[in-house]
């Protein structure tokens, strides 16, 4: 019975020649939350392929016998965008030439914005499974959650496109909208992280997030422009998402941009960087005891 | 040099949910000394307390205990899972873990890709992870099974792809939950044939089981852990029969017997067996 299985494997190509790696694990003191919580981060940087992989998965398992799979979301946005851009035009008395390509594009980008977050609060207790068979960085279950929530904006690009060349939009090309994507990106990862975190620790975190985006959808210029506002802009810049969506929008649709956009967005985008680490750091080695 | 040091580990989990008061009081009155408070005044479970050993190539550990004794929370802290609260653990080698079923693989994917996956955690190059596959391929033994979604397998085949894949990316240290029994006898006969292998090359194997024979057969070293602390630390023969409270001749014929599985010594707490 144990003939073939006898023969011992040998594929030793598996076995790397480097020295074998020492983990040292201590309850956590002083500099050591933040050195293991970098490490960490690094670590999952390192496993960027792994991250992105099971991001790619994870969207192709949700439309296994799926007829129409990905495009469910590309056809409700252009359902939603083509109703609602010609309602509110006429409620708001706008120009629909300009207003649809506004709404279209807050819609996309608002639509990530939420998703993202709303998706963040289960990153790590979704995880679970994956947490408790075996040691991995904390961030490789972000990154993952990240280029998840990537790949399905990415099904709207098709609406965006369509209506910009419906509508002769041009965008003028600035370093700004590359800038832009990429603090999107950054801020999405960081921000999937802090839910993660949180989300694990406090089960109350996902409705809390949930009623705070519809307060926000309202309150933030998605669906009306900024320029409605005749006084007090500037208050705007206190709502985190305003500065981000204009940072994106404005080179897009031509608006005229704030002067003082890019320095909130910046700033807001640090204050959530140094937030997350610190709370990383801090509860890193615990949550595995709570997932 | 490979090994594995534990000194002092303490773990405890934090007892959220619920009325911390009125469970405080509950737990103060009534229950053995595993509830305590941290310096936050918060209610503990200390998982594993003031546990100490010291692991060399070649090991072959065994751990036994009733349900609740903290043998899993033991192999995940050895595998850097838990972080200590107190102590320390030191692991030298690459670590594999066994220690759930379905060994952190996506149900809903296809063996293959679940291959794929671990080949690329591991961090192993496309020609490394298609050798893997192959070996996995052969020592599972699941034919066209490796192309469908890992739901549809059988535990024991899902035992067996994960048992290949885990032992298949050459770890240095192998740490096992006992949940591996899901496999026929046949399925113990090859696994142990494969962890020979490993383990004849100098690396070490923790592992944990409520099978008698397979604790004698495996290992040469066994602890016992009870409420959370080390109860005895010795020979398995020795501990086997300090634990079952009787000796052990009627194993030495097991190959005609059935397997024994060992009494639990906690019958309001039946394990049920996979």
């Amino acid at each position: 019975m144990d003939s073939m299985q006898n023969a011992p494997s040998t594929e030793d190509t598996q076995r790397t020649s480097q020295p074998a790696p020492v983990l040292a694990l201590l309850p956590e003191t002083g500099v050591s939350y933040i050195r293991h919580a970098w490490q960490d981060m690094l670590s999952g940087m390192k496993l960027a392929r792994l991250g992105a992989t099971l991001g790619w998965l994870d969207i192709k398992l949700r439309y296994r016998g799926s007829i129409l799979g990905p495009f469910w979301l590309t056809a409700s946005t252009a359902v939603m965008v083509a109703a609602m851009g010609v309602l509110y035009a006429y409620l708001m008395n706008m120009d629909v030439h300009k207003y649809l390509p506004f709404l279209t594009f807050s819609l996309v980008l608002w639509g990530f914005a939420s998703g993202t977050l709303q998706d963040g609060c289960t990153t790590f207790t979704s995880a679970s499974g994956l947490i408790h068979s075996a040691r991995m960085p904390y961030s490789l279950h972000v990154l993952r959650a990240t280029v998840r929530n990537l790949l399905t904006v990415a099904h709207n690009i098709p609406v965006v496109v369509v209506v910009f060349l419906w509508f002769a939009v041009v965008p003028a090309w600035s370093w700004t909208m590359p800038a832009a994507c990429a603090l999107w990106v950054f801020d999405s990862f960081m921000a999937t992280f802090l839910l993660g975190i949180l989300g694990t620790r406090f089960r109350d975190v996902p409705p809390i997030v949930a009623s705070t985006l519809q307060i926000l959808f309202f309150v933030t210029p998605i669906l009306w422009a900024p320029e409605l506002m005749k006084t007090g802009q500037d208050w705007l810049l206190l709502d985190p998402f305003f500065p981000l969506m204009e940072i994106l929008r404005t080179p897009f649709t031509g608006d005229i941009v704030n002067a003082a956009i890019w320095p909130a967005a910046l700033g807001w985008s640090a204050v959530l960087t140094v937030v997350t680490f610190a709370l990383f750091a801090r509860m890193r080695a615990r949550l595995a005891y709570w997932v | 040099m490979v090994g594995i040091t534990v000194r002092d580990l303490e773990i405890s989990f934090p007892l959220y949910h619920g009325n911390a008061r009125s469970l405080k009081k509950t737990l103060r009155d009534s229950l053995s000394g595993r509830f305590t408070q941290d310096e936050r005044e918060r209610v503990v479970v200390q998982a594993l307390r003031d546990v100490t050993f010291t692991l060399n190539p070649g090991d072959r550990l065994g751990l036994v205990g009733g349900n609740g004794a903290g043998k899993t929370t033991l192999l995940r802290a050895l595998a850097g899972i838990y972080e200590p609260v107190g102590g320390s653990v030191t692991v030298t080698g690459h670590i594999g873990t066994l220690l759930d079923p379905s060994l952190g693989m996506n149900m809903e994917l296809t063996g293959r890709e679940n291959i794929r996956l671990r080949g690329m955690f591991a961090g192993l190059s496309a020609t490394q992870i298609s050798a893997v596959e192959q070996d996995v391929e052969a020592f599972a033994g699941l034919g066209s099974f490796l192309d469908l979604p890992v739901q549809t397998y059988s535990s024991g085949m899902t035992v067996r792809l994960s048992f290949g894949l885990a032992t298949a990316i050459k770890p240095d240290i192998l740490l096992m939950d006992e949940w591996f029994m899901a496999g026929d006898a046949s399925f113990r006969n090859r696994a142990r044939a494969r962890l020979e292998t490993l383990v004849s090359q100098a690396d070490i194997l923790v592992l944990s089981s409520h099978m008698a024979d397979v604790m004698v057969d495996w290992c040469n070293r066994l602890i016992w852990l009870e409420d959370g602390r080390i109860r005895m630390d010795g020979s398995p023969r020795e501990v086997l029969e300090a634990y079952l409270g009787h000796p052990l001749e009627e194993l030495d014929n097991k190959d005609t017997a059935p397997d024994p599985v060992l009494p639990e010594p906690d019958p309001a707490e039946p394990h049920p067996l996979p």
